[in-house]
This record gives C-alpha cells, sequence and structure tokens, in this order.
C-alpha cells in the first residue's frame, strides 16, 4: 500500500502507518488528514511536532499522561487532558496523530 | 470514535440468544504477521509451502504433548449446553462462534486423520480434509475466540474451547500463519522488554512524571523506583500502564500503597511487561521466554518478593505457571505467596489496618466491578475458594461508600469477556470487539439505569482499553472505566495528607 505525497508514492503499512519513518514531510500529515476528512489545524501541529521531538528523543511515542501534561503546559490547563485530545484527533490521539507524525503505531494492551 | 462500516448492535436489558445466521463473521480476519515478526518466535516467516503435511504433523505433536487436546476433541456429546455461552456468538449470531461450533472447525480434521471411522468413512463423522479453505477459516475463527473459558464452566465435559484456540494457533504459526498483533507484540518483548516498546529512557521520563504528578496533587513524595537493588518487591506490571489511560491512575495507585505501607519496591526495565502473548498463540516455548526475563530481573535486583499488577491473563501465567516456566523461585522470601498479585498486597494492608482508606473521596460516584476471565477462570486470589472475586470486591468496598455488582449470571465465574482479551485487542478486529462486547453492556447498561452506576472498574489492561474504545460506540463515555487501584488512589490517606 502506498499514499500520494507531492507526487511522490510512500509506503504504508495495512493500517496506513508510515513504513519508512525518514519518508515523512508535513505534507504526509496533511495527505492522511485529507483521507480522513479532518482538517489540519495549528492546535493539530502543536501535537504533531511534539510527537515527533519526543520520538526523536525516545524512540516512542509520549504515554497519553506525558502527553496530556505538555500540552498542559504548553497551551493551558484546560487544554490538558485527554478530552481535548480526543476533539482534535477523533480515532484517537495515540493513534491517528502518531499516524499524521509518522511514528509507528503503538502496540500492546492500548 | 471512527465511523463504523458495520450495524452496532442494539442493547437491551437481557442478553438473549439470537437466531442463528451463518457466515455474519467469515469476512473477519486479522492481519498476517509480517517475516520481522514471526522469525524471533521461531515461526517460519510466512505461509510453508508443505503447509498441509507439516499443520497435521503439528496436530500430531500437540496430540501427543497435550493429552488435554485429544480428550477435548473426543468427548464432546453435541448437548448445546455451550451454544449461547459465548459472547462473540451472542453478539454475532454465527454459528461458527458458537464453542462447538468453533471446536468443530479443528475437530473435523482431527477426525479424517487421526481416528479409525474419519479415515476410512469420513462423511459419517464429518470429517474433512485439511484445504486451504479450511486453513483460512481456522485463521478468522480461531481469531473470534478471546479464550475466556466461559463456555468450559457450562460444558458438562469441561471441554476448555481456550486450549482449542490455542492449538489452532500453534499450527497456523508453525505453518507461517501467525497473527501480526500478537507476534509483533511478542517480537518487541524480546527486544526491548514489553509490549508497548517503551525502551528504558522513556520509562525514566513516564516515571519522574508521575513523580511531579502525585507530588503537585499530594505533596507528599512518593516514589516510582526503576531498576532500584535492594529493594524488596519487584513490580511486574502491563506496559499499558505506563503508558495509557484509565491504566496509569492504577499504576499511581501501587506507588501510593507501597509507599504508606512502607514497603520498598522496584520497577524493572529489563521485565517491563506483565502481559505473556505466549499463552494466546499456545506457545510455551515463548510463553517461557518471556517469562525468564522475569526471573532474570528478580535475580538480578536482588528482590525479595515478586508482585503483579493488575493484568488478567498475566496473573493467569503468573499463578499457574509461573513456579514451573521459570522457577524454582527458591531466592524469593517463602514466607510471601510466590508470586503475589497487587490486589492480595493491598488488600492485607487494609486487613491488618496498615493503609488508611477514605471512601468518601469517591462519594461522587457509584461502582461496579467487572471480572476479568482470566483471573475469575484461571486463577485464584488469596487463600480461600473464590478469593478472586472476593479481594477484588473488598479493596473497592474499603475505597468506595457506592457499590453495585451486575446480574449473578455476568459476574464471577460467570463472567463475560470484555470482547478484546485473548490476542484480539486490535483495531482490525474492531466489528468483532464491538459486538463481542454486547453481553457485558447489557449488564452495565442495566446497573446504570436501575442504580445511577457511574464507573466500572476493572483489574486488566485488556479490559481496561477495550472498554475505553467500545463503550461510546454504545452512547457511553470512555472515561467509565477505571482502574481498582485508581479507586484506592482516590481514597487512600497518605502521612502528609493528614
Amino acid at each position: 500500500m502506498t499514499i500520494e505525497v507531492n507526487g511522490k508514492s510512500l509506503e504504508v503499512d495495512e493500517e496506513g502507518y508510515l513504513a519508512n519513518l525518514n519518508d515523512w514531510e508535513p505534507n504526509v500529515a496533511d495527505a492522511m488528514s485529507k483521507e480522513d476528512d479532518l482538517e489540519l489545524t495549528n492546535d493539530h501541529w502543536e501535537i504533531i511536532n511534539f510527537l515527533r521531538e519526543y520520538y526523536e528523543e525516545y524512540q516512542i511515542a509520549p504515554a497519553v499522561r506525558v502527553l496530556t501534561k505538555a500540552v498542559g503546559k504548553k497551551l493551558g490547563k484546560d487544554k490538558g487532558n485527554s478530552k481535548y485530545l480526543y476533539e482534535l484527533f477523533p480515532y484517537g490521539p495515540g493513534k491517528q496523530a502518531c499516524r499524521y507524525a509518522g511514528l509507528p503505531k503503538p502496540t500492546g494492551c492500548v | 470514535m471512527a465511523k463504523p462500516d458495520f450495524e452496532i448492535p442494539e442493547l437491551k436489558a437481557d442478553t438473549e440468544a439470537p437466531a442463528v445466521q451463518e457466515g455474519t463473521m467469515s469476512h473477519s480476519s486479522p492481519f498476517i504477521a509480517k517475516p520481522e515478526h514471526q522469525r524471533p518466535l521461531s515461526y517460519p516467516g510466512e505461509l510453508v509451502e508443505d503447509w498441509h503435511d507439516r499443520a497435521i504433523a503439528k496436530m500430531s505433536d500437540l496430540l501427543g504433548k497435550y493429552r488435554s487436546f485429544r480428550v477435548y476433541l473426543d468427548s464432546c456429546v453435541k448437548c448445546g449446553a455451550c451454544t449461547d455461552k459465548c459472547h462473540y456468538f451472542l453478539g454475532t449470531s454465527d454459528p461458527n462462534n458458537m464453542p462447538v461450533g468453533r471446536q468443530d472447525l479443528l475437530r473435523k480434521v482431527y477426525r479424517r486423520y487421526f481416528t479409525l471411522v474419519g479415515k476410512y468413512l469420513p462423511g459419517l463423522v464429518g470429517a474433512q480434509n485439511l484445504t486451504r479453505e479450511v486453513l483460512d477459516e481456522w485463521y478468522s475463527y480461531y481469531h473470534q475466540c478471546s479464550q475466556c473459558r466461559r463456555c468450559s464452566v457450562f460444558c458438562p465435559y469441561g471441554i476448555d474451547t481456550s486450549e482449542i484456540s490455542m492449538a489452532a494457533r500453534e499450527i497456523l504459526n508453525d505453518i507461517g500463519m501467525g497473527q501480526k498483533y500478537c507476534n509483533e507484540i511478542i517480537a518487541k518483548v524480546f527486544k526491548i522488554g514489553n509490549n508497548l516498546g517503551l525502551p528504558e529512557p522513556a520509562l525514566v521520563d513516564t516515571l519522574e512524571g508521575l513523580e511531579e504528578d502525585v507530588f503537585e496533587d499530594e505533596g507528599v513524595e512518593v516514589k516510582y523506583p526503576l531498576d532500584e537493588k535492594g529493594a524488596d518487591v519487584l513490580l511486574v506490571t502491563p506496559s499499558a500502564d505506563f503508558f495509557a489511560e484509565p491504566h496509569v491512575d492504577g499504576l499511581i495507585g501501587y506507588g501510593k500503597v507501597f509507599h504508606e505501607a512502607g514497603i520498598s519496591w522496584t520497577l524493572s526495565s529489563h521485565a517491563s511487561e506483565a502481559a505473556n502473548f505466549g499463552l494466546f498463540i499456545g506457545s510455551y516455548e515463548n510463553m517461557r521466554n518471556v517469562s525468564m526475563r522475569i526471573r532474570e530481573a528478580a535475580q538480578e535486583l536482588g528482590v525479595k518478593r515478586i508482585v503483579f499488577g493488575e493484568c488478567g491473563h498475566a496473573w493467569r501465567v503468573a499463578y499457574s505457571f509461573l513456579n514451573t516456566l521459570a522457577g524454582p523461585f527458591d531466592f524469593l522470601d517463602p514466607k510471601y505467596p510466590i508470586p503475589q498479585h497487587i490486589l492480595e498486597v493491598t488488600h492485607d494492608l487494609i486487613k491488618r489496618d496498615a493503609i488508611k482508606l477514605d471512601p468518601s473521596a469517591n462519594d461522587d460516584i457509584i461502582v461496579t466491578f467487572h471480572d476479568s476471565c482470566n483471573i475469575a477462570r484461571a486463577t485464584r486470589m488469596g487463600d480461600m475458594p473464590g478469593g478472586q472475586f472476593v479481594i477484588p470486591r473488598e479493596v473497592i468496598k474499603a475505597a468506595v461508600n457506592n457499590f453495585v455488582d451486575m446480574a449473578p449470571e455476568t459476574i464471577h465465574d460467570a463472567t463475560f469477556c470484555c470482547g478484546g482479551g485473548g490476542g484480539l485487542l486490535t483495531d482490525d478486529l474492531i466489528e468483532l470487539r464491538v459486538k463481542g462486547a454486547v453481553p457485558r453492556m447489557n449488564a452495565l447498561k442495566h446497573v446504570i439505569e436501575e442504580y445511577g452506576v457511574t464507573h466500572m472498574a476493572a483489574i486488566c489492561a485488556i479490559c481496561k482499553s477495550q472498554f475505553t474504545k467500545v463503550l461510546p460506540y454504545y452512547g457511553m463515555g470512555m472515561d467509565m472505566i477505571v482502574s481498582v487501584h485508581q479507586l484506592v488512589s482516590n481514597a487512600i490517606v497518605l502521612e502528609a495528607k493528614q
């Protein structure tokens, strides 16, 4: 399976996650969100950028609590919760936002 | 919540057996494992050319190894007692999801190759050759069994469909047809130490964050130690406890209990996973390899006790198999159960007044409890029969003033699976998961309407994630589901708080 981004075909797995993390560029997130009928706003990009930074340091997506705490610190306490994240990413922040950010899917009992 | 491309069942006051509809779930089939998921588990990377002969040889091997397997295949008399007991049948109407229907998928091949009548007069006993169609049917329907063992409670012969499912999955793995979800995860445990693939620095960062949060909330320095040599207790907990909600609130609770009781404890980065998916794929070798990490960590850290966090099948593997898989544990303190469940620890501390709970801290909620299948039907807690039902409820009742049980035919050893157990907690099986949750959702809806229940507590990472995901499909809030130690965490009186 592939996804078309800027005229390039990028390989994705069965669930639409990028096969090669290095293929990521901001247009990937745009292309994926378009398929989900979701328009990315600055609020979405705040999350996507944080996920990428965290992944770069720790080689894993942040735990939900780590993410909500970071969001709360940066954007205000009223946004530092799962509810806010689910409003942005209705398929689940852990999975949908990770996919847009080019991260692998979190596996396990989550 | 994603928009479903299937019909969501309507909830009813009572769960009734539906009229049979053939093939409603024949399309359900999880992603097949890729070579990189198969090889670390010592399985062929893809379907082998001689899959037919190899599958029959593997079946023969399992029949020789596990006496129970042959007895289960031989002893069914088609009495029908199991037919309306599986949550997946109740939610999908597919007769292959009746436990007897599921067993027969393997039984018909067993009869063809391993019984006299089946060899010579196959039509007489419903014996059938192993064909590619049969193989695909196995892959589909043996990944529609959560190995919860509810049917075995009602079978007069005690046939355990979960063991037949495990055998089927082992045969499938052995010919290179593994399931991606389970095998990718087991490979991650071998490589990194946990299902999620959380490396040590991420664990450190997450645990430091928890210490900060608890200090901010409580003004008490509760520690969440990692790899601390010489600690008394090694806590082995599902990695979802580090990562997901509401799991992490349970982990916060374990830490508060240890802190308040003055028990020195540690987590391990090497054994940062309680779950053991080797069970789900019926593989003794893989189950053993996962278990050995716990032994290694316990020895390395020099602990005296091993305690398991809230994880259903982990407690089954721990309680029933750990000593033979990874024992002997003669280096641990024999004064304590080996291994021990966190609920046993907390329960004992409450009984001895070694920790104090103030249940009024949870007065804003009315709680019910979901018995996790593996804990209910494959383990025990404490030293009395049925302790696995009593102890969690006693801990909950010490932590909350308002507790209500769901209908008796849906709790204790008759509990319904959450719908996501046994290696099925994956998005590619979401239809099955949503439909399989029907009996539990019915029972929950009833206590919500009748008693105003606001929250359902669980003691299994899979149950917690599954309910978080499926509750919204039925118009209920995902935050209804809580960890038992989250309730404890809210209610425990910490010294500095007094």
